[in-house]
């Protein structure tokens, strides 16, 4: 298949090795599960369960709430001891509501929705099927995957593009997930492309994975309708706009969803969950989660149920040999600090990383030198020197224009950058921003249109008590004229 | 030279006179100077400005140089927008951001005596005579307005958490200029 170039990107030392060789190991039930009411991008799911409450493997704990949301269910049997805030795990260390589940250790499966045929089986029943088992994204990004197949509905979608880059360090789930289980793989992807009316499937794997290629192109060889592909080694390859520009020579435009050009692209990840949810009703309650990084003393991919605390992974791959420098929620590049191990594992964990000061090599900032590495480099085709300087200066609509909002967050441009500024996070910074300005802007509009529909309301009333008043008037003076009128 | 240099002095004092003449017969009686600001303030009526409302203080700003930070519920953003618009800069080192708020009743303290109600402009507090009153959080915009009226200092202005929904990184702190 002829491929396309892709503009900028880097070539980071990839350090998968530590992990890419070992076979996926299930991690035992820990003493407790933490599984939050937002585990992915929406509203919060509403728990349907209260504290005492007995629950079986697979039952529904939360339902999603909303057209995007998604449910929650028990992974395994046992009783629901509280529902919470507890850490989330996320950069702030902010709290959020999560169920508490205390495993009983039986582990005994709920009564699961019948299995599906996908040959006959419906679009429509796919996808409420997945939308029923909680799945969405596994690539980190979180998004309900029954939306993301809806897309069908709305636009004439030709390709589904599954995504098996991992181009992130470190990272070797989706790696270990094509090996050992390409053929469930393979069969959920053509169940999604069913429910998406997408004709065409192309897997794209990095070519430093040549164990996933062959497994892949061994599973799908029985099926015309899936080509495997390798795609080059390119840091952000597996950023979704990217992986489409590489395998069909189209750029997303800026605001635009793939979906636009044809394309939906999902993690190899959330095929097999849907494989799991539609021909055995299992809903999504476990995940693989690539633990590594220099302080981990063997670094290895578990097979998680969801909502065990990071800290009883890292204790199951032997503990840390060293006190970490920071610890990373997903990938080295576009990951994020977590503020303690005591949080738990969601939907979206691809990676936990416990990285020494030699890893993270964190250097003093220094002045910007306009080499303009982060110009070439930038996969976006953005400036990002220009855009630091104006969020610098507190300039964010100047940022805006100069397209930050376009940016994929990849980090591409502050791995490069010789001076060690902090680029990506002036963008996350200016992104949030920009987020909240939007929100303030929204709430103003909401309070001006409260306070003329108020004012209408107390002029309305001011008017017919004025009315009122003159009736009464009008009223009094005829009883006066007729009183005038009858003396006789 | 002196033919191009009269024609087009002459079309000048021409041109100038009919504008001259157009801006006399032709002008608007409101101030559209004071109808844009106006737009770009809350247009709550809290009065925590010092002026009767929004459209006085729109007033005070077009024709009487009034400051443009005095706006306690539009926050950073208005005042940056009116210093934008009129072209002043904003000096907002010293207002104190003290974030979006929203009013609470304590259910304890409340006697039902429908003022609150009488001065929320965005009809966000329910409630009826001598039962307990409560704040729609969603429709409050923190004006303050409610708080200073209640005779039993029954209501509260809490800060609007932060949750994971609306929590953002901080800009970086620049070690050094670039």
């Amino acid at each position: 298949m002829k491929l396309f170039p892709v503009r900028g990107g880097i070539h980071p030392d990839y350090r998968k090795e530590r992990t890419s060789e070992g076979a996926i190991v299930a991690l035992p039930l820990p003493k407790a599960l933490y599984l939050p009411l937002q585990q992915h991008i929406g509203a919060p799911a509403e728990p349907v369960v209260k504290a005492g409450d007995a629950v079986k493997k697979g039952q529904l704990l939360a339902k999603g709430a909303g057209a995007v949301s998604a449910p929650t269910h028990a992974p395994t049997s046992g009783i629901i001891s509280a529902i919470t805030e507890v850490a989330a795990p996320h950069p702030s260390g902010l709290a959020q509501l999560t169920i508490v589940l205390q495993p009983d250790g039986k582990d005994e499966w709920a009564e699961l929705p019948a299995a599906l045929d996908p040959s006959t089986a419906s679009p429509e029943d796919i996808r409420a099927r997945v939308a029923e088992c909680g799945i969405v994204g596994m690539g980190g990004a979180t998004f309900p995957s029954a939306v993301k197949l809806g897309l069908g509905t709305q636009k004439p979608i030709e390709t589904l593009l599954l995504n098996g880059a991992e181009c992130e360090p470190y990272l070797t789930c989706d790696d270990r997930v094509m090996r050992e289980y390409a053929a469930e793989v393979v069969d959920g992807a053509r169940i999604m492309a069913r429910a998406l009316g997408a004709a065409k499937i192309v897997v794209g794997i990095e070519t430093n994975k040549p164990a996933a290629l062959a497994a892949m192109t061994e599973a799908a060889k029985t099926f015309a309708d899936v080509e495997v592909v390798g795609v080059p080694v390119q840091y952000p390859m597996g950023s979704e706009r990217h992986l489409v520009q590489a395998i069909t020579g189209l750029e997303t435009p800026a605001r635009k969803l793939t979906a636009d050009l044809g394309v939906v692209v999902h993690n190899v990840g959330t095929a097999r969950a849907v494989h799991d949810a539609v021909r055995f009703g299992r809903p999504l309650i476990a995940r693989v989660v690539t633990v590594s990084g220099g302080a981990v003393a063997k670094p290895q991919n578990l097979e998680v149920p969801l909502g065990t605390l990071v800290s009883e992974l890292v204790a199951f791959c032997g503990g840390l040999t060293e006190p970490p420098r920071r610890i990373v929620n997903g990938g080295p590049m576009m990951g994020q600090p977590l503020p303690s191990l005591d949080v738990p594992v969601i939907k979206g964990t691809c990676g936990i990383l416990a990285l020494t000061a030699v890893e993270t090599n964190e250097q003093p900032v220094g002045p910007c030198i306009r080499c303009g590495t982060c110009v070439t480099i930038c996969p976006c085709g953005l400036v990002p020197v220009e855009m630091a300087s104006y969020i610098r200066k507190d300039n964010l609509e100047a940022a805006a224009t100069a397209g930050v909002t376009d940016c994929v967050s990849c980090g591409s441009c502050s791995y490069i950058c010789p001076s060690h500024i902090p680029l990506v996070h002036y963008f996350n910074y200016a992104k949030g921003a920009l987020a909240a300005q939007g929100r303030e802007q929204r709430k103003q509009d909401k309070t001006k249109e409260l306070v003329e529909i108020h004012n209408d309301r107390v002029e309305k009333l001011a008017q017919a008590k004025r009315e009122a008043a003159a009736a009464k008037k009008a009223a009094a003076a005829a009883a006066a004229a007729a009183q005038v009128e009858t003396p006789q | 030279m002196l033919i191009a240099v009269g024609s087009l002095a002459a079309m000048g004092i021409a041109l100038g006179g009919l504008l001259g003449i157009a801006a006399r017969y032709l002008h608007v009686e409101e101030d559209p100077l004071e109808n844009e600001l106006m737009g770009l303030l809350p247009g709550s009526q809290c009065g925590q400005c010092g002026f009767v409302g929004c459209g006085q203080y729109a007033a005070a700003l077009a024709h009487e140089h009034a400051p443009v930070n005095l706006c306690a519920p539009g926050g950073k953003s208005v005042i940056e927008a009116l210093a934008k618009r009129l072209g002043v800069s904003a000096d907002t080192s010293d207002h104190e951001e003290k974030g979006p708020e929203y009013a609470l009743i304590n259910e304890d303290l409340c006697i039902g005596c429908l003022r609150c109600i009488g001065e929320c402009s965005t009809d966000a507090i329910v409630g009826a005579v001598k039962s307990v009153h409560t704040v729609l959080t969603e429709n409050c915009h923190g004006c303050a307005k409610c708080f200073k009226i209640c005779p039993t200092e029954a209501i509260t202005m809490c800060k609007v958490p932060v949750t994971l929904g609306n929590w953002h990184w901080d800009k970086p702190h620049a070690d050094a200029q670039h």
